[in-house]
């Protein structure tokens, strides 16, 4: 359960990305967040994965508002998501395997499970057959669907996602999509940014539509 | 419990990845941070054996008690007793014609000592202190002294004063060494980790945003910074054990010349521990403040 009221955040400089909105998302729902470039999606994105903190207003995130939250409470508050970014953000100094073992190392689980662990998130993916090859060498939808492994590689309650089909062509957007699909299907909550419409009529989603920083 | 255990193995592994998959530059860090240990741990090897050998320098720290020539056998009878109760050390009776007959066997000096119309030496005791520590020689003499029929007491003091002084000025300037090569080494592991935490930026950024703790981050560049700071202090303790060890045999040669024998004291197990212990928390030290300032940036 996110439940925002009056969240506004605005940048060193001044710059006000989002200006008093309110929402709320259930458990267990898909939500997509639209909205044109600059809107404040990437923003919102980060608030809710505690990423960056709100400058006023609340956002109540698991019974937990972030607003109040101590600085050291926060790494313990984003191990309850699955984060993948727009940049991905992938390791390209190690094995496929070990970019989705590191979010098992942060929680300290013993290497034999984190392991096997690994390898079942690789396989949800497609990419268990892959998993000794460098980032590197991956395809542009195969990179997001290892980012894709790590987010749930921790069993996350919420999974958020900024643009995670941006770059690819349609044929791997619609992998991505669909694996996001299921991963909703089973329980997850699944917040998705991204500014392409043409998947809302597909998915029917709630959405979060951002204009300049606002809900209309 | 367990799940700590796994963390602190895991940062451990990731320091000695770190220090394997750079062997260069390793090589090169261990190297500066052996040589600035080594200089200091090789002053204090040279100090170490300088001391033993000022202990060992026989007629050094002896004390010569020469009794007044009118002493009678019971009066150097009890100046036996009260050695043996002052509880002294070794002592030797020098009975004042021995003394006499030594000075005639000396060249030139046979004709001289036909010549006395009588003996004009003293009995004495040549007493060889248990306790060698100046101070400790200093007051004995002075109790000697005091002692009846004791006409004057002999302590080749200044000599054991002066070696004294040069070991302690010694060790003073030894300590200074010591911290400027300490603060080399804290600077050392302060830019090696502060490259490394450029380098891993985008790991530590990660790692963050996922819900990573400081510890989790600082933790294997604390483990790097000790690893890196201990193995340079063995490799310190090993140059200084070699160096002695080249050194023993033109030393031994050298001592042999003189008459005595001398063999130089290399650093045992507990001074290689001790300088491995020392190197591994200066670079523990160096590793804290560097992640300190580096890590500021991704707050």
């Amino acid at each position: 359960m996110i439940v925002a009221s009056d969240l506004s955040k605005r940048y060193p400089g001044g710059f006000e990305a989002l200006k008093g909105i309110d929402f709320r998302i259930a458990a267990g729902q898909l939500v997509f967040i639209t909205g044109h470039s600059g809107a404040g999606k990437t923003t919102l994105v980060k608030l809710i994965a505690s990423i960056e903190r709100p400058t006023s207003g609340s956002l109540i995130v698991n019974g937990q508002n972030l607003s109040a939250l101590r600085r050291s409470a926060l790494p313990y508050l984003r191990r309850n998501f699955g984060m993948v970014f727009q940049d991905q953000k992938l390791l390209f100094d190690r094995s496929v395997l070990d970019n989705v073992l590191l979010p098992l190392q942060i929680i300290g689980l013993p290497r034999r499970e984190s392991i096997r662990r690994a390898q079942a998130a690789l396989d949800k993916v497609g990419l268990l057959q892959r998993e000794k090859a460098r980032p590197i060498a991956l395809s542009g939808g195969e990179q997001q669907r290892l980012a894709i492994a790590r987010a749930v590689v921790n069993r996350p309650t919420v999974l958020i996602a900024d643009e995670p089909t941006g770059n690819l062509d349609s044929e791997s957007a619609t992998e991505i999509l669909e694996i996001f699909a299921a991963f909703h299907q089973v329980g997850v909550t699944v917040v998705i940014a991204t500014h392409d419409q043409s998947w809302v009529a597909r998915y029917c989603p709630n959405v979060l539509h951002l204009d300049h920083g606002r809900l209309p | 419990m367990s799940a700590w255990l796994a963390q602190h193995h895991a940062a451990l592994a990731s320091a000695f990845r770190r220090l394997l998959a750079t062997p260069l530059t390793t090589f090169l860090s261990l190297l500066v941070i052996g040589i600035a240990l080594t200089l200091p741990a090789a002053g204090y090897a040279l100090l170490d054996n300088l001391r033993e050998l000022g202990r060992n320098a026989s007629g050094v720290q002896q004390i010569s008690l020469f009794l007044s020539l009118d002493a009678s056998k019971k009066e150097v009878a009890d100046i036996e007793s009260r050695l043996r109760s002052a509880a002294a050390g070794k002592w030797k009776f020098v009975p004042r014609e021995d003394a006499l007959k030594r000075l005639q066997k000396s060249e030139g000096m046979a004709e001289i000592v036909a010549s006395l119309p009588r003996n004009p030496l003293p009995d004495a005791f040549i007493v060889e202190p248990a306790n060698t520590e100046p101070e400790a020689l200093e007051i004995m003499r002075k109790e000697i002294a005091g002692w009846p029929k004791v006409a004057h007491v002999q302590l080749d003091s200044a000599w054991v004063k002066r070696f004294d002084a040069f070991l302690k000025l010694g060790k003073l300037a030894l300590w200074m060494l010591a911290g400027i090569f300490a603060a080399g080494l804290i600077l050392v592991t302060f830019n090696t980790i502060r490259l490394q935490v450029m380098a891993q930026a985008m790991e530590i950024e990660v790692a963050r945003m996922i819900g990573a703790t400081d510890a989790f981050i600082r933790r294997p560049f604390y483990y790097f910074g000790a690893l890196q700071g201990g193995l340079g202090g063995l490799l310190a303790a090993l140059l200084v054990g070699a160096g002695l060890h080249l050194l023993a045999a033109p030393v031994a040669d050298l001592a042999a010349l003189y008459g005595g024998s001398f063999s130089l004291r290399r650093p045992g197990l507990l001074e290689t521990g001790v300088l491995t212990a020392a190197g591994a928390l200066l670079g523990w030290l160096g590793a804290q403040l560097s992640v300190s300032l580096s890590l500021r940036k991704f707050d």
